[in-house]
């Protein structure tokens, strides 16, 4: 492997604001890509892992963000120095990039196939049907069905795999020496980016491209890189091969970092002897209205019947459209149910028009922490808004909010404080502790932790367990990560297009899965069979 | 991305918040600090000021009545006694000028605060309530179907010329903009999650719209109301020239335009005057409305 040319070579590059700031922002970042190599950059964010790409590719921003000191060299030549033109030039045939969220690097008003087919009209000399045919061969490459329709498609008519698939066909087209691609998995359901993993891996190989690859997911890093590089906060951490890292960390971060990933071991077991606090029953949801002559409704969700107990972690798992933030939405009525039953501590409130009477029983926590949160009202205003409500005098309530802070890990004299003040992980605290001061019988948590980076996510979920072991509150937990759900819930529900398809302990579900489905999202998990916290594979116990 | 990671791994590590600044948030006085930065703006504010304070105290400034005929001394030119002159019917230019800021003034503000009042109200009606929409929206629609001046016209010709008819005949056109964009605020909020976090902790209809949703209309109802009050004091000036505003003997900067356009060869400056007066105060509020929008809005400040 040594022997094999050196592509890209970072050298001791420092990145900082302009004008510049107390500290640059990334600080003396130093590794090589060899050819056919994948170079995984992890980190959390604010590591600078995005902004090191964007030089990669002399994309900063430059009234904002300049490189202030070493070299990057694609095939030696430093991207750096060039002129704006030779840059452009580089871009297009020897370095491409993949984004993030597909939907948003192609153009709505045009084909996808024109938008490919422009690649090669600017930076080749072939005729149109050459170029056709060259697209529809690289459609073809990129396995995606029916190239011939898809090429007369527009980007909404695709689906997100198939738009990223048109992102990566677009890369690499003029067959680059570099591939950059920053998180471009992340907004993909599992399945799904276990497709596109492959696809980059395959192609890779057949075109001995270097690529680099942007990563906040160790469960991603685990399956594709052949080395990786670890930064925090805008050091390089660690650099080494893919098994270094994962078994044997030398800095403390990366061992933090990695033993943070959540594994798929299921961890907690059911509690079947404890009372019902929730119980759904038939519960549907039709989005629409049925008209005389056609029926135009969706059906978002049906037939879905669970029980959740007291002091359960209830996990409710599925990919985008399966209709499970419709049912977390459902059974607390902020969306109104089409049919069916939720019966909370024995009263169905289906039909209830007191929703207040409902609602102080259940509470919710939402995904992003950054809106969930009144920007203009300090923290201690948000926690106490509810108590108030409900008639709990202001000093008891102030006296309340404080505590429940404290229970949350945060001092109680941040009441004053606005949430621009905290990191997303402190807000979503602030947002936990909003609904636990409630003293609800239920907490509904959709996609609670999705958005955090992994060391949070898992601070967020002991703090979820913590909870619902001082307090014996229950938790409906919606996400879409198996991983996460394995962590925490005792029982496991899982939606595949408004249906579940299987129920039962989280042990039975992810160990033994009878349906297809659960077996594909298991199989699609990044890493299923890698131990993180232990720094080894799992051992199947069976 | 933008997530800033926790510092703290074990739970009970120290936290890393960010110190304390200030209010806490960017407060009136720094956004009035921040507007005051730019000479445009601070050029305007003195400008405005000084029609302000000129209106408060007309009486002191040497003024004598504005209203007082004396056809012995028509269409004179500036004296010691006259400094601009007088018009047709022997008044005093200087004094009607003067006077005449506080008609323009109050047709200004009067309409930002009916506009506004009512605006605001139909907004939220609407943006809060579906089926108050359908309806009143439609209603709306249907205001701004009809031109303005046309409107004021009218109403002021069912009602009579008094300084409240001609407030209200500028105001009511002013309405459905005012009440358009505040719906669009609800609307846009209405959703937000931290909007449904209240109604699941139980927040009432109308503490949820004073504490949660109308204060995101602050901002563009500042810079809206900068422009209402711009244009009030010119369409004030248009009814008045038209013959349709505030009663002929009230001494407003239209209707000076109005009796001095017969003798426009003759005395051009009884024009003039009163013409370049409702360009300065128009232009200065605008100015201070442009500053406002881009301080305000951080999608224009970003461009700066």
């Amino acid at each position: 492997m040594n022997d094999t040319p050196v592509v890209l070579s970072v050298e001791d590059v420092t990145i900082d604001t302009r004008p510049a700031g107390r500290k640059p922002i990334v600080r003396n970042i130093t590794f090589d890509v060899r050819e056919a190599e994948t170079v995984c950059i992890v980190g959390e964010s604010g590591s600078g892992k995005s902004v090191t790409s964007m030089a990669i590719m002399g994309l900063l921003p430059k009234d904002s963000l300049q490189v202030t000191g070493g070299r990057i060299l694609l095939d030696g030549e430093d991207v750096l120095k060039v002129t704006p033109a030779r840059m452009r030039e580089l871009r297009a045939s020897r370095v491409a990039m993949v984004f993030q969220e597909p939907m948003t690097a192609l153009n709505p008003v045009k084909t996808v196939g024109d938008q490919i087919d422009e690649v090669l009209r600017l930076h080749t000399k072939l005729s149109a049907a050459e170029r056709r045919k060259k697209v529809l061969h690289m459609m073809e490459r990129v396995q995606l069905p029916d190239v011939e329709r898809i090429y007369r498609s527009y980007p909404h008519q695709l689906s997100g795999g198939q738009r990223q698939r048109i992102v990566i066909a677009m890369a690499l087209i003029l067959r680059p020496r570099l591939l950059l691609a920053d998180e471009p998995t992340t907004a993909l359901d599992v399945t799904t980016q276990k497709q596109i993993l492959r696809l980059i891996k395959e192609l890779q190989e057949e075109e001995k491209t270097a690529v680099v690859f942007v990563t906040h997911d160790f469960g991603v890093v685990s399956e594709i890189a052949d080395r990786i590089v670890v930064m925090n906060r805008g050091d390089l951490v660690e650099t080494g091969t893919r098994d270094e890292i994962l078994t044997h960390p030398k800095e403390d971060y990366t061992r933090m970092l990695v033993s943070s990933v959540p594994s798929l071991v299921p961890r907690c077991d059911p509690v079947p002897k404890n009372p019902k606090v929730m119980e759904v029953i038939g519960l549907a949801k039709r989005y629409g209205k049925k008209g005389f002559t056609s029926d135009s409704t969706v059906l978002a969700a049906q037939g879905i019947s669970f029980t959740v107990r007291k002091g359960e972690i209830t996990g409710i798992i599925g990919e985008s459209g399966s209709g499970k933030s419709t049912v977390a939405r459902c059974v607390m009525r902020l969306t109104e149910p089409s049919e069916g039953a939720v019966v909370l501590n024995g009263q169905d409130i289906v039909p209830m028009h007191n929703l207040r009477a409902v609602r102080k029983q259940v509470q919710y926590i939402f995904q992003d922490p950054y809106r969930s949160l009144n920007p203009r009202r300090t923290i201690g205003q948000s926690l106490m808004e509810g108590l108030v409500n409900y008639g709990v005098p202001e000093k008891e309530a102030s006296r309340k909010a404080a505590e429940t802070l404290e229970m949350v890990n945060l001092p109680a004299h941040v009441m004053n404080r606005y949430p621009h003040q905290f990191s997303g992980g402190q807000r979503q605290r602030i947002a936990i502790a909003r609904a636990v001061v409630m003293e609800p019988s239920l907490l509904i948590a959709d996609e609670a932790v999705s958005a955090l980076d992994v060391t949070v996510q898992a601070q967020v979920l002991r703090l979820l367990e913590d909870i619902r072991t001082n307090t014996g509150v229950s938790i409906l937990f919606i996400t879409h990560d198996l991983r996460v759900a394995a962590q925490i819930c005792n029982t496991i529900v899982v939606m595949q297009r408004g249906r579940i398809v299987e129920q039962g302990p989280a042990r039975d579900v992810l160990a033994w899965p009878t349906h297809d489905y659960t077996r594909a999202l298991i199989d699609a998990a990044p890493a299923p069979d890698w131990d993180f916290q232990n720094f080894r594979p799992v051992e199947r116990a069976v | 991305m933008t997530f800033e990671p926790d510092s703290a791994v074990a739970p009970n590590a120290p936290l890393d918040l960010p110190e304390m600044e200030g209010s806490g948030k960017g407060g009136a006085w720094q956004v009035l600090r921040d507007v005051l930065s730019s000479w445009p703006a601070r050029i305007s504010a003195i400008v405005l000021l000084l029609i302000v304070l000129m209106a408060v105290f007309a009486p002191f400034l040497g003024t004598g009545n504005p209203v007082t005929i004396n056809p012995a001394l028509r269409l004179q030119g500036s004296s010691a006694e006259h400094w601009l002159g007088t018009d047709s019917y022997g008044r005093d230019v200087y004094s009607r000028i003067v006077y005449g800021a506080r008609i323009s003034l109050a047709v200004g503000a009067g309409t930002v605060i009916v506009s506004l009042v009512l605006g605001i109200f139909f907004g939220v009606l609407t943006g809060y309530f579906k089926w108050a929409d359908i309806i009143v929206m439609r209603f709306m629609d249907g205001l701004m179907a009809i031109p303005g001046i046309l409107l004021a016209i009218a109403l002021v010709a069912i009602s009579g010329a008094t300084l409240t008819t001609v407030l209200i005949a500028i105001a009511v056109p002013e309405i459905p903009r005012v009440a358009r964009m505040v719906r669009s605020v609800i609307l846009g909020v209405r959703n937000e999650p931290y909007v449904e976090a209240a109604s699941i902790l139980g927040t009432g209809v109308w503490k949820m719209v004073w504490r949660h949703m109308l204060p995101n209309t602050v901002a563009p109802l500042i810079v809206q109301g900068t422009y209402i009050f711009a244009s009030a004091i010119m369409t004030e000036s248009i009814l008045s020239f038209l013959g349709a505003g505030v009663p002929p003997e009230t001494p407003s900067w239209g209707n000076m335009m109005a009796d001095g356009r017969t003798f426009f060869l003759l005395k051009p400056e009884l024009i003039l005057y009163p013409g370049v007066m409702v360009s300065l105060t128009v232009l200065s509020v605008n100015m201070l409305g442009d500053v406002l929008r881009d301080r305000l809005d951080p999608r224009m400040a970003k461009r700066l």
